[in-house]
């Protein structure tokens, strides 16, 4: 079929089954822009900045597991999507971007609105493309797809000129993509996996720790299935949290920098770690020299660049992880492997009850971790997606929810992002319109992409939005009061500027203020109620800080604040239920 | 330790900034690098040199392998590869030291590609270590100016399969 290079843009797009297209328009991108004015799909959503587009079709994809689109015209317009491609990058989030460029014969002369987008993304995408030719638009669109979708996913950058999207071609689909440098490995080595095995069989202490392959290979299934075969307690990391269920007994929490204490003091004391897509981030780690230094590790992950990157494995595996954990699975049950972590699994629940998470919640003061619990409570029986801005608020997110489904919970992890959260949240709502869609965000993070707002009520995209607002910058406040002497340089916002009702109102949104712990369920209801969007605005002080903490650069079992106890080391001397498990 | 990489990628615009740049952001420095099209029209040889522990051009090599369009990378053992490099010299030559110069190529089984009235070009491949014998003679009679291809290997018959 004869059409123009815009039209088969879009009609490749319908192919590949995008059913959302996240945007903003500009000269040399009209083209394209016209041609989806022809289609009811995919749906193009108008944003209000093109960063907020790339969050957004970032937030579909963590939920759906699925790339949309983002289609932006060239310089600033694709210079924009930029931190937006960056943080898919670092989380390994599936994504396709088009930056519309000015014509061909023109390219590299300075022309207006020109930028050099496959050189500037390089770095911080998966791979990129520079479409020079009408007719190589389909072969590239399905390239894009697959690589994006396939393997470690990740952001995928196509730059169409002006006269490429005007171009007229006979349509054609390719069926099939050539790509003879690429080729992930998806099976583990099967040596590898019956090595992994057997020393599950005998683990005294194991420990599971998934990360967000386990999300993106879809393996959630598989983890529940050996950790509950073999009685593994399991941390997730930040980005894997979901994959398994928080209020299964087997769940000890988040490890890292803002981790409970009994979720570190595991990771210290277990014999055998088994790395499931995960890459032992520095916020995870902390000191690498004692982080998991008795134990032996199993690292599976399908980016063979992540195995002995940062911490050298036992027991190499690179493979899908569905693929390799079912493998492990059978092979175990060949072995009529048996459970041997009761005594491991009472130290573990003997520290939890010693050392939970903790915050003091005086009579009448609006505690953040307090909003963030009545939230978890109140969403209790309501299919939730949990998305976070970044700070504070996004680490009380991870300590103080229950995420019980895979793929409802969406934070910026590798890149902290702030100014993720409302765009992530309205991209998760299309991409799961059933469920109810909270971005629990800070007063200064919001304001990062605040003018999503407009997008959120022009399309009808009914995301809440709770606000814990302490008026500072609390992270770095909380750094300043740390480590810089209490000296609050420029971390001093207002908790009354702006007015966050009137904002919301001014959106033609729903505001509404908490002062007291009182108020907080009726206004949380009514938010969840409302049709359409919603700014709670919770009034919490500025002087409460995220504990436990690990000073950076330290061991991740010396944490600050929280109850008292520890390094492990320290420990271990008064507690006879360990001496069970160490012999 | 200098290792030498062979990396075989797809013959596309770009490919070159993508290799180059890998190693720049991760901190490492390409002591030479030389690029050519191989017996497969659609496929080009990089071969690059560069100064790194074991440990961390591991890592290097493993992003290498997932760009999209390299599609083999080794990482050469010296004693298990052939390696050549080309040098153009322009010496300063009198006419009463040229046959001294001539004579110096001649041992290094190196040609003289252009005479001029006060110098000679002398075209040499060879080892580094040959073609850096040789610059050191040379260097008595002064070197102008000197360009050279950068270092391209194979691994020897024997490793193939």
């Amino acid at each position: 079929m004869r059409m123009s290079g815009a039209q088969a843009l879009v009609k490749s797009l319908q192919n590949e089954g995008v059913e959302v297209v996240f945007g903003y328009p500009g000269g040399v991108a009209l083209p394209i822009f016209d041609a989806l004015f022809e289609v009811e799909s995919p749906r193009t959503i108008l944003v209000r900045h093109e960063q907020a587009a790339v969050h957004a079709a970032d937030g579909y994809a963590r939920v759906t597991g699925k790339p949309c689109a983002v289609i932006v015209t060239s310089g600033p317009g694709a210079t924009n999507t930029i931190t937006g491609i960056a943080n898919a990058f670092m989380d390994s989030i599936p994504l396709v971007v088009f930056t519309a460029q000015v014509a061909t014969h023109v390219i590299g002369t300075d022309a207006f609105q020109e930028s050099d987008m496959t050189g500037i993304t390089i770095p911080i995408t998966k791979h990129n493309y520079l479409v020079k030719r009408t007719e190589d638009l389909p072969e590239v669109i399905k390239e894009a797809y697959h690589i994006a979708s396939t393997g470690r996913p990740g952001p995928v950058l196509i730059d169409v000129p002006v006269d490429v999207s005007k171009g007229e071609i006979d349509y054609v689909y390719p069926e099939n993509v050539n790509l003879p440098g690429y080729k992930p490995t998806f099976k583990g080595h099967t040596k590898q996996i019956k090595q992994a095995a057997a020393l599950i069989a005998k683990a005294r202490k194991p420990l599971l720790y998934a990360g967000g392959g386990v999300l993106a290979s879809g393996a959630w299934k598989e983890l529940k299935e050996l950790a509950e075969l073999m009685q593994l307690p399991i941390v997730t990391t930040l980005m894997g949290k979901g994959a398994f269920p928080e209020d299964h007994h087997l769940y000890i929490g988040m490890p890292g920098m803002h981790g409970a204490k009994y979720t570190n003091y595991s990771i210290t004391e277990t014999d055998l770690l088994i790395a499931v897509g995960v890459r032992f981030d520095d916020r995870v780690t902390g000191k690498l020299a004692t982080f998991a230094s008795k134990s032996k590790v199993i690292h599976i992950d399908i980016d063979p660049a992540e195995i002995g990157k940062n911490k050298a494995p036992d027991v190499p595996i690179v493979g899908d992880a569905a693929h390799v954990l079912s493998a492990i699975v059978s092979e175990l049950r060949k072995m009529s492997a048996e459970p041997r972590t009761d005594a491991w699994m009472r130290v573990i629940d003997d520290w939890r009850a010693r050392y939970p998470l903790h915050y003091h919640n005086p009579d009448g003061v609006l505690m953040p971790q307090y909003v963030v619990e009545r939230i978890r409570e109140l969403t209790k029986d309501r299919p939730t997606v949990i998305t976070t801005e970044v700070g504070q608020n996004q680490m009380w997110s991870c300590q103080y929810t229950h995420i019980r489904e895979p793929r409802t919970w969406v934070s910026s992890g590798g890149l902290g992002t702030m100014g993720f959260g409302l765009p992530a949240a309205m991209g998760a709502q299309l991409g799961r319109p059933e469920h109810l869609v909270i971005d629990i965000a800070g007063d200064g993070s919001i304001q990062m992409n605040i003018q999503e707002l407009a997008t959120a009520k022009i399309n009808h995209i009914p995301v809440k939005i709770v606000i814990l607002n302490n008026g500072v910058l609390g992270m770095v406040h909380q750094w300043q009061e740390l480590f810089y002497g209490g000296r609050f340089a420029s971390s001093i916002l207002d908790q009354d500027v702006p007015d966050f009702v009137k904002l919301a109102e001014a959106y033609g949104c729903l505001g509404l203020r908490v002062r007291t712990p009182e108020e907080l369920d009726a206004a949380l209801l009514q938010a969840f109620e409302y049709d359409g969007p919603v700014i709670v605005d919770c009034r919490v002080p500025a002087t409460e800080n995220v504990y436990p903490m690990v000073a950076p650069g330290g061991s991740i079992d010396e944490m600050l604040g929280g109850i008292p106890g520890g390094p492990v080391s320290e420990m271990l001397d008064d507690d006879s239920l360990l001496e069970e498990v160490w012999e | 330790m200098p290792h030498t990489l062979s990396v075989l990628v797809e013959n596309k615009p770009g490919v070159l900034m993508r290799v180059a740049s890998l190693f720049a952001r991760r901190g490492f420095n390409i002591d030479s690098l030389a690029v050519g099209v191989t017996e497969d029209p659609t496929l080009s040889r990089m071969t690059i040199v560069v100064a790194a522990e074991d440990t961390p051009l591991e890592q290097v090599t493993k992003q290498l392998h997932k760009l999209i369009n390299v599609i083999k990378v080794q990482d050469l053992d010296p004693k298990e590869m052939t390696d050549r490099e080309l040098v153009l010299f322009k010496v300063n030559a009198p006419p009463e030291r040229r046959h001294e110069i001539i004579e110096i190529a001649n041992v290094f089984r190196a040609k003289i590609v252009d005479v001029g009235k006060q110098s000679l070009t002398i075209e040499a491949t060879g080892t580094g270590d040959k073609l850096l014998a040789m610059e050191d003679l040379l260097r008595a009679y002064g070197i102008k100016e000197l360009a050279r291809t950068g270092k391209i290997a194979l691994a020897r018959g024997s490793k193939d399969a």
